[in-house]
């Protein structure tokens, strides 16, 4: 097989088939290989975001670099896709995937290995790979006496389980044999500048090996690779300011929820999302709790203070750069420090993990601030020991398909008292009570590839409860307007039926038009019936089971401590009776499920 | 004679002939229908259109909660359905125990309230659909039933709620009843659908009176014991004015051919009195409800449904066939009408001793509304009297409530429940006491305006009007509907609103006081200012030119008010029929 032809299936024009074969024709055997794998590097690295690979492509320096990243809503995606860049940029050949992607049999194979992955639930892994954590942590993970390797753990500093995913690669690599290239990070919601040391350090590192043997390469193309950008106009750092068109309770009189309907116009953003994507909301503070710190701390917020280089008003940064109701370990230590206080102390460190944890849930950051005063206090010096305000994801309960460029949400608002004070969610009461029609939004996409309709005529499954029902309103606007789609089942389950059956009647026009096949709805406080979704899919388990069979994919949305778990144990025990498995079988049999695809689950 | 009669309509025609509720009935296996299914969709708390239908005839009813009808679709919810049940209570007799079942389901089911009725029976409001089993297998517990509440068949049997001879109203309140279980339906879907009995093959025919299609619409039968017209039974398919003697009923007066019910698109459809058209010894009574029933099941128009009610099959086929016809199926003619005279539609308000010295105690319950409200616990008054009273309750057309046959030495303990509740009089005048307004909204689906919500403010207005012509006291029946379908039979009122829009009526003036003459309509699609100075104007005159004991509805006939033609105030006013009969 020739160049030629190679490139041609390559599906390049022909001007830029002339191009590569003109530089082909003047490169040396050694400016070859060099060539080669940069564009391996830059392809892995940044082009396919991930697909699955051949065979590792060697690097200058000899040794295959490959880097993994385990994700849920991108942070791991995005540091990976960027180390990838940096990589490549000096000369390595990086091949980058996605745990989801990954071919567990290659990793006997790696050389040096970079794993960025972020932790989720009690510290288990992102979904997208559990699959990857149950093959390295089972007994078939082979012993990996060559492997080099560092692990970016991606996490919250407010959840117990810190960085838990992270940590348990770490444990095992080690177990296995493998070497640390350096050692691991954890990385808190503020991970930028960690994490860009922990990537320059290693391609510092590993370029300068390389660059013992292939010095003289390397300077041929300096600046080579300007990495083609496929990041969105709008973006998590420079969010599309979407005007509100609606905004309506759509939970009826004396129900027990205050669930909100959202409608958001993205005409002229270039937004594109698919169903099943999310929406990321920038999030501000709400100005009553900023101005509740302001006076608990007895700072005036009119202080200029700078942040990230620029500067602006203290309360202007209390309500818009960080997070001021949830406080975080790091802040405990800072105000520890600052106060003095001998109980705060006593919550430092490793060992007492717990007890912070524990602490942190009932005592919010002005909590803190009025039980250990601080005199004296600077501004900036506040602001430093708060986390970053993160954007807040949203399933989009839309579809572009359906026609408008809108986005459309259902949002629970959280609300509780604490301390004797009315408190509640930075972004869902922001949506809920202070985002009003005619408003804008600061938002962006947050692509879920790991949530997605299956091809045209597949059956579905949706298991959602609350607000978890919002994707599959996506999924069937998508599939009524693109008249594309096979059988559809939806499982709901709320409180009331009377006044929290959120979208009722489009979910009984959908039913009458066959848009959408079945649905079972469970509602946990009706006095007639008290159930949950897991006993309908009990009750039809038969059902349940020959869709399984007939390739259906199953999707579950929700809550990802009252509902996933139980839904998971549920498709097990339907798998087991129905298929006449063992309880193993039946759990492998879900196990493949989610290797294929088929069982995607988008829960928090 | 038949030959003449057009028989174009009626259940001679092949079924594709006829209406599509005809169909309906038809194929519903005497109706059962999809019921018992559609009560376990969970995907609506409604049913579906047919299975509606069906229910009314085992006396329930989808509505929904009007006042959020349209919140409730901005949300994306359907529409807040609930469901009315209505008891079947021949004559409105009720013992304290059946009370305090209804008590309890109202609290369990029906939102906390109750709702005594223009035909003496309760509705339950606000049942959910999973609700509706256990409040009908509650009932049965006190051997209550809801059959035919509803629906194209013989309505709640009505008799006269008060009469001073009480072992005479014990008669014919027995009477009711059992002529009430002869005219309901007899298929055996009531007991499987809400009991959950099983389903006996038979191969006998369900229904040996009905057949699969019913009536053509609902019929309604009344008994009535001079000179109490509190029934209106001009108002009634078939009104049995009972002739009694020293050892009680005789026999009945037949009136048949009454009814409220028009609508303001359709000049076709209008409200018609009884006619009186002989008599019948006791003795004929099932034999003459028969006749009479078979003949409108026969020749009622099952085409049209707004002209399927007895009334016009009367008037189309003429009253001497009609008569003729029901006479040829009781195999003998009437006899001649016998004297009678009714001096009230009304009920009297308080204390009446029986003559047996026990005491008969008539409240006055605004609308037939009972439920508890700061102050006035009714509803909680209401069962504490049901736990200890040893007599009978008995609900009155007027929608007040009779406590009866209270031993004299129970007197004062029932005082003391009243008076521990706010319940009492408190004052009301006679026009209030006797004023009737039909549910109308929230729950009712046909309501154009408000009615039972509209009185209490409106009837104080009025009694402004009344306190400065010094008539307070003047006993004047007032009824107000929320739609011209006439449930508070407003058209037999000497005052009388039927809604047309929210806050928009059309003003009825001149009915006969004890129902014997229809009135008139004399304001249209008026607002209350505008109804108001009408009422100013004509009640101050009647203050002012009334000869003694004259009612107002009798006055404005003989002062020419209506030959006069409705005054600048009155606006255009459009006549119901050119000329309103007359009843001795
Ligand atoms: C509860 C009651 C009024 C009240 O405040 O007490 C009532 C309430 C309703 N009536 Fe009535 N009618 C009630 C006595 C009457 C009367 C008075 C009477 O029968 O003495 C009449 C006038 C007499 C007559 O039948 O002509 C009456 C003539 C109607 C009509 C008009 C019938 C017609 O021939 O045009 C309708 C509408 C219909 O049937 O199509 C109707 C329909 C209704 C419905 C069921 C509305 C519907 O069809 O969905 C109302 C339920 C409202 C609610 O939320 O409860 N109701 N209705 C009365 C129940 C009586 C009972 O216990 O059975
Ligand atoms: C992929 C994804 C999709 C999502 N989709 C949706 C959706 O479709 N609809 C939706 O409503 N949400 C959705 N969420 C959740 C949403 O992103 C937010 O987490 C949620 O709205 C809360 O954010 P908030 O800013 O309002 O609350 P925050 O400001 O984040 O506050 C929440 C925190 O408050 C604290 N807290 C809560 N209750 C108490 C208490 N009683 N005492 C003390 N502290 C307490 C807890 O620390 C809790 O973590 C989704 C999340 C993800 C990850
Ligand atoms: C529902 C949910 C649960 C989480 N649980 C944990 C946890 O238990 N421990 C932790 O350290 N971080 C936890 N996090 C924080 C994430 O790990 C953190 O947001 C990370 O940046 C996400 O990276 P990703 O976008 O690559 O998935 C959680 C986040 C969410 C949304
Ligand atoms: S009169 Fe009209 S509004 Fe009133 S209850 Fe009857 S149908 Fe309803």
């Amino acid at each position: 097989m020739t160049v030629a032809q190679q490139f041609h299936e390559g599906a390049l024009t022909l001007e830029q088939w002339q191009h590569v074969e003109a530089l082909a024709r003047s490169l040396s055997p050694v400016q070859a290989r060099w060539i080669s794998g940069y564009f391996a590097g830059l392809d892995a690295g940044l082009l396919r975001g991930g697909a699955a690979e051949p065979a590792p492509e060697a690097s200058p320096a000899g040794r295959t670099l490959t880097i993994l990243y385990g994700t849920e809503t991108g942070n791991a995606r995005d540091l990976g896709k960027a180390l990838a860049a940096a990589a490549a940029e000096r000369g390595l050949a990086p091949r980058l995937f996605d745990m989801a992607d990954y071919k567990v049999r290659q990793l006997k194979d790696e050389e040096d290995l970079l794993v960025i992955v972020s932790t989720y639930g009690e510290g288990d892994p992102p979904q997208p790979a559990i699959g990857f954590f149950e093959f390295l942590e089972g007994r078939r993970a082979p012993q990996l006496p060559n492997l080099r390797y560092s692990v970016l753990a991606l996490g919250d500093s407010t959840y117990e389980k810190y960085c838990e995913a992270g940590k348990r690669i770490d444990r095992r690599l080690q177990e296995l044999g493998a070497a640390r290239l350096d050692e691991r990070i954890d990385c808190d919601l503020d991970y930028e500048e960690s994490a860009a040391a922990w990537s320059g350090g290693l391609v510092d590192k590993l370029a300068a090996e390389s660059a013992e043997r292939s010095a003289d390469i390397v300077r041929l193309f300096p600046t080579a690779a300007a990495a083609p950008t496929t990041t969105p106009a709008y973006d998590k750092r420079n969010p599309f300011a979407a005007p509100v068109l609606e905004s309506i309770r759509i939970t009826g009189r004396h129900s027990t929820k205050d669930t909100r309907h959202i409608e958001l116009d993205l005409t002229g953003s270039g937004l594109a999302y698919e169903p099943g994507d999310a929406l990321g909301v920038v999030a501000a503070n709400n100005p009553a709790v900023v101005a509740r710190l302001l006076d608990a701390t007895g700072l005036d917020g009119g202080a200029s203070v700078s942040v990230k280089g620029g500067s602006l008003s203290l309360a202007e940064a209390l309500e818009r750069r960080v997070e001021i109701t949830i406080a975080s370990p790091r802040f405990v230590d800072q105000w520890a420090k600052l106060s003095g206080a001998a109980a705060l102390e006593r919550l430092k460190g490793e060992a007492a993990a717990a007890e912070r944890h524990a602490f942190l849930q009932g005592h919010h950051v002005v909590d803190i601030v009025r039980l250990f005063p601080v005199s004296g206090l600077d501004p900036e010096i506040l602001l430093a020991g708060l986390r970053p305000l993160q954007p807040r994801l949203y399933s989009i309960a839309s579809s572009l398909a359906a026609g408008a460029e809108e986005a459309h949400l259902t949002v629970a608002p959280v609300r509780y008292s604490l301390h004797g004070e009315e408190r509640g969610g930075v972004a869902s009461l922001q949506l809920a009570e202070r985002v009003k029609p005619g408003d804008t939004l600061p938002v962006y996409i947050q692509p879920n590839p790991h949530f997605k309709l299956p091809k045209n005529d597949v059956p579905i499954i949706m298991i959602g409860a609350g607000t978890g029902v919002a994707p599959y309103r996506g999924f069937l606007q998508e599939r009524e307007a693109t008249g594309q789609g096979g059988r559809s089942w939806l499982f709901f389950g709320e409180r009331n039926s009377r006044s929290d059956f959120l979208y009722q009647t489009e979910w009984q026009d959908w039913l009458k038009s066959g848009v959408l096949g079945r649905m079972d709805v469970a509602f946990s406080r009706d006095r007639s019936a008290k159930v949950y979704v897991q006993h309908h899919m009990l009750e039809q388990a038969k059902d349940l089971y020959a869709w399984l069979e007939d390739g259906a994919h199953v999707y579950v949305c929700g809550d990802a401590n009252a509902l996933a778990p139980d839904v998971h144990e549920t498709l097990i025990r339907v798998v087991a009776e129905q298929g006449g498995k063992p309880r193993e079988a039946a759990e492998d049999y879900v196990r493949q499920l989610g290797a294929g695809h088929r069982y995607q689950r988008d829960v928090y | 004679m038949t030959d003449i009669i057009d028989r174009s309509a009626d259940l001679s025609q092949p079924l594709d002939r006829l209406g599509p509720d005809e169909r309906l009935k038809y194929d519903s296996d005497y109706l059962r229908g999809t019921i018992d299914t559609g009560l376990l969709d969970r995907i609506s708390g409604g049913v579906r259109f047919e299975e509606n239908k069906l229910m009314k005839f085992h006396g329930i009813y989808q509505q929904d909660d009007r006042d959020i009808r349209d919140e409730r679709r901005r949300q994306k919810l359907e529409p807040a359905y609930t469901f009315m049940v209505r008891v079947r209570m021949p004559g409105g007799v009720c013992t304290p125990e059946q009370w305090l079942k209804i008590d309890e389901l109202a609290r369990l089911y029906g939102g906390d309230t109750l709702r005594l009725t223009t035909r003496q029976t309760f509705q339950f409001h606000w049942v959910l659909k999973e609700d509706i089993r256990p409040t009908i297998q509650g009932l049965h517990e006190v051997l209550l039933d809801t059959v035919a509440a509803c629906g194209d068949d013989s309505r709640g049997v009505m008799s006269t709620a008060d009469p001073d001879d009480s072992a005479l109203h014990a008669e014919v309140a027995a009477l009711a009843k059992s002529l009430s279980d002869h005219v309901i339906p007899k298929t055996g879907a009531y007991h499987e659908i809400w009991y959950g009995k099983e389903r006996v093959a038979t191969s006998e025919d369900e229904e040996p009176f009905y057949g699969r299609t019913y009536m053509p619409r609902k019929f309604k039968i009344g008994f009535v014991i001079p000179p109490s017209n509190d029934i209106d039974v001009y108002t009634q398919d078939l009104g049995l004015i009972v002739v009694s003697g020293p050892d009680g009923i005789e026999g009945f007066n037949v009136a048949i051919g009454g009814g409220m019910g028009r609508s303001d698109q359709d000049p076709a459809t209008y409200p018609r009195l009884a006619d009186v058209i002989g008599y019948v010894p006791k003795d004929r009574l099932v034999a003459t409800a028969d006749a009479v029933m078979s003949v409108q099941r026969d020749y009622g128009n099952r085409v049209d449904r707004s002209r399927a009610r007895f009334k016009y099959t009367i008037d189309d086929k003429g009253l001497d066939f009609i008569k003729a016809e029901i006479e040829r199926r009781l195999g003998a003619p009437l006899e001649p009408a016998r004297p009678f005279e009714f001096t009230s539609n009304g009920d009297v308000v308080g204390w009446r001793e029986n003559a047996d010295g026990s005491f008969n105690l008539t409240l006055f319950i605004l609308s037939g509304r009972v439920s508890n409200r700061p102050g006035k616990t009714m509803m909680d008054g209401l069962r504490d009297i049901a736990k200890v009273h040893r007599g009978k309750f008995r609900l009155t057309p007027n929608q007040n409530l009779i406590v009866a046959d209270i031993p004299a030495g129970e007197r004062p303990r029932i005082e003391a429940i009243l008076a521990a509740h706010g319940i009492g009089e408190d004052g009301a005048s006679a026009l209030r006491r006797n004023a009737i307004a039909c549910v109308a909204l929230p729950t009712c689906p046909l309501a154009m305006a408000e009615a039972e919500r509209y009185l209490p403010d409106f009837a104080t207005k009025v009694e402004a009007i009344l306190a400065e012509n010094g008539l307070i006291e003047e006993p004047i029946t007032m009824r107000i509907s929320g739609c011209p379908n006439g449930c508070s039979r407003p058209y037999v009122a000497e005052i009388a609103l039927t809604g047309r829009a929210p806050g928009k009526y059309t003003l009825w003036l001149g009915g006969g006081f004890h129902g014997e003459r229809l009135n008139r309509p004399v304001l249209d699609n008026a607002g209350e200012a505008a109804i108001l100075a009408t009422l100013a104007e004509t009640l101050g005159n009647y203050a002012r030119e009334r000869s003694p004991g004259e009612h107002f509805g009798d006055f404005l006939h003989r002062s020419g008010f209506f030959e006069a033609g409705p005054d600048s105030a009155a606006g255009d006013a459009v006549l119901v029929r050119a000329e309103a009969p007359t009843r001795a």
